[in-house]
Formats: C-alpha cells, sequence, structure tokens
C-alpha cells in the first residue's frame, strides 16, 4: 500500500474527514478475528467444560463489537451513528429476549 | 474527533444537511438497526424451533462445523477486503477501489456457493424446508442470509461497474462506505448465527 494509506489513527484525510484506522491497521485487526474465530471452532474439538458457553458468548460479542467498531468505524464517526444502530440492536434484544422468555426457553 | 470531521465536512459542502450528517449514512444506519429486528426474529425462532425435530435429523447429526468454519472465515477476510476498498475509495484510488470491491465479490460468491453445497447436502440427508420446524427455522434463517449476501455481491459488482465508467453521483467515496456498512453487517449477521445455530448444538 502507499505510505498516504498509512495514516494513524483518528487522522483526517484532505477531504477533512475521519475513515478510521490505516491499511495496515485493518490487516492487523483481521487477524485478530481469524485467531478469535480458530478459537470459536476449537470449542468444537476441545472439551470447554463449563466453560463452553461463556467462551463462546463472550468471543461472538468481542467479535461483533470489533467489526462494528473499526471496519464499520463507528468508534471513529459522530455518536449519532451509534445510538441508531445500537438502540436498534438493543431493542431486537430485549424484545426477542422476552419472547423467548414467554415460551420457557431458558428454563428447558 | 467526530465533531471535528463532521465540520470538516461541512466546510468542504459535503453535507448540508439540518444534522451536519450525510442522510445517505444516517438512513443507511437505521436501516441496519430495523435490521437487527428482521434477523433477532430469525434467530429467535430458530432457538425456540431447533429442538422440534420430529421425523428428522437433528441439527448436530447433518452439521459439518469444519465446512461451514472455512465458509465463516471466508466471509469475516471479506469484511478485510472491503474496508480495504473503502479506504482506497477515499484516497481516491480508483483502481485498488474496484480491485478490493471484485475481491470481496468474489468471496462473497464463494460463501454463498458453500452455502448452496450445504443446504444441497442437507436435502440429500433428508431435511427439506418441511421436514421438521427444525428445518423449517434452519433454512429460513440461513436462507434470509444468503439472500442478503447475494443482495450484496450485486450491489458491489454494480458499484465496480459504477466506478469504472465514473458514474457515480455524489461522492464516491461516500457511496463505496454505504455497500460497505451493508456488507459488514452481513457479516457481523454471520458472527452470531455462526455460534448461535452451528457452534451450540441443541
Amino acid at each position: 500500500m502507499s505510505t498516504a494509506t498509512e495514516t494513524v489513527t483518528h487522522e483526517s484525510t484532505e477531504h477533512g474527514e475521519s475513515h478510521g484506522a490505516s491499511d495496515k491497521q485493518y490487516i492487523v485487526i483481521a487477524l485478530i478475528l481469524a485467531v478469535l474465530t480458530a478459537i470459536e471452532v476449537s470449542t468444537y474439538y476441545v472439551d470447554f467444560g463449563p466453560l463452553f458457553l461463556p467462551t463462546l458468548f463472550v468471543l461472538m460479542i468481542v467479535k461483533f463489537v470489533i467489526v462494528v467498531s473499526y471496519f464499520m468505524h463507528l468508534k471513529f464517526d459522530n455518536k449519532l451513528f451509534s445510538y441508531l444502530f445500537y438502540s436498534g440492536l438493543i431493542l431486537a434484544v430485549s424484545v426477542y429476549v422476552g419472547a423467548l422468555a414467554t415460551f420457557k426457553f431458558f428454563l428447558s | 474527533m467526530a465533531d471535528t470531521a463532521v465540520a470538516h465536512g461541512a466546510d468542504h459542502g459535503a453535507h448540508h444537511t439540518s444534522t451536519g450528517l450525510s442522510n445517505n449514512k444516517l438512513g443507511m444506519w437505521i436501516f441496519l438497526g430495523s435490521e437487527c429486528l428482521l434477523f433477532g426474529g430469525l434467530i429467535s425462532t430458530y432457538m425456540l424451533y431447533k429442538g422440534r425435530v420430529g421425523e428428522g435429523p437433528q441439527p448436530d447429526q447433518i452439521y459439518d462445523i469444519p465446512f461451514t468454519s472455512v465458509s465463516s472465515f471466508v466471509l469475516l477476510m471479506s469484511s478485510l477486503t472491503m474496508v480495504l476498498a473503502v479506504s482506497a475509495a477515499h484516497r481516491n484510488d480508483d483502481r485498488n477501489t474496484n480491485l478490493w470491491l471484485t475481491v470481496t465479490a468474489i468471496l462473497g460468491a464463494t460463501f454463498v456457493g458453500g452455502q448452496v453445497y450445504e443446504f444441497t447436502a442437507f436435502y440429500r440427508e433428508g431435511l427439506g424446508f418441511t421436514t421438521s420446524l427444525f428445518g423449517s427455522s434452519f433454512y429460513t434463517l440461513t436462507g434470509f442470509h444468503g439472500v442478503h449476501v447475494t443482495v450484496g455481491i450485486i450491489m458491489l459488482m454494480a458499484l465496480v461497474g459504477m466506478v469504472r465508467r465514473n458514474r457515480i453521483p455524489g461522492s464516491k467515496a461516500e457511496t463505496v462506505e454505504m455497500i460497505g456498512l451493508y456488507w459488514h453487517f452481513v457479516d457481523i449477521v454471520w458472527i452470531v448465527i455462526f455460534t448461535l445455530v452451528y457452534l451450540i448444538p441443541a
């Protein structure tokens, strides 16, 4: 990649808009995501015991937040975008956890 | 930081809106927030019905975790190539923008191809759409996601053609970024599906 791509995080471009991390940083983030996915897949082969579900949930949430924050630039963009997206997400999780609870899903 | 970016954007006449933000981007984030409700409904329906197998095969009898893991990795890496396309678009580097958009579309097509193969294999093993509630909810959830990926591929290929012919109205970088947001959303939905549907047994 050209040197122009290797700008530091948060640095503005010639248009004065923040575009997040540099290309090298994106590649490092992708490698981290790949490692987290490998750990997820390892739960299929290795017995994690009582840590099985917590491990999978934590890895899922961490991967989700990394992609949203860095690849989708929410970490660097105006907070209004974060409020809009996370409002929809929190509403969806609340509604459907409630719906599943009415079917006694968490008791089975 | 974000305020500074917005102020600069306004200085360049990029976003003459009441919020100072791009209405396109605002609309896209509202759309993605609403998509959370769509996929939330499909995922919770699957969670409710995955144990309702009846005569057909059980989830853990047909899932091919190594195969799906590779598919998941391919889709995850397509998010990297997409963000590299967005980065190139912000540098006005049309050549690399088109290169990374094309690679993203190819990776997406690989994922969809894998899904078609998986559906075919499951059908041959006795899991049809109406075999059981598990089958119906599984095909509906993963099928909806597959359609989203397919729509994304079509948008990517259209974008490649538009960038090549320089026919994008308004900001080229913002248009690529909009498609990128959609693509990354499809990826994060799969992150959730991969864990809740495939890795956690019934």
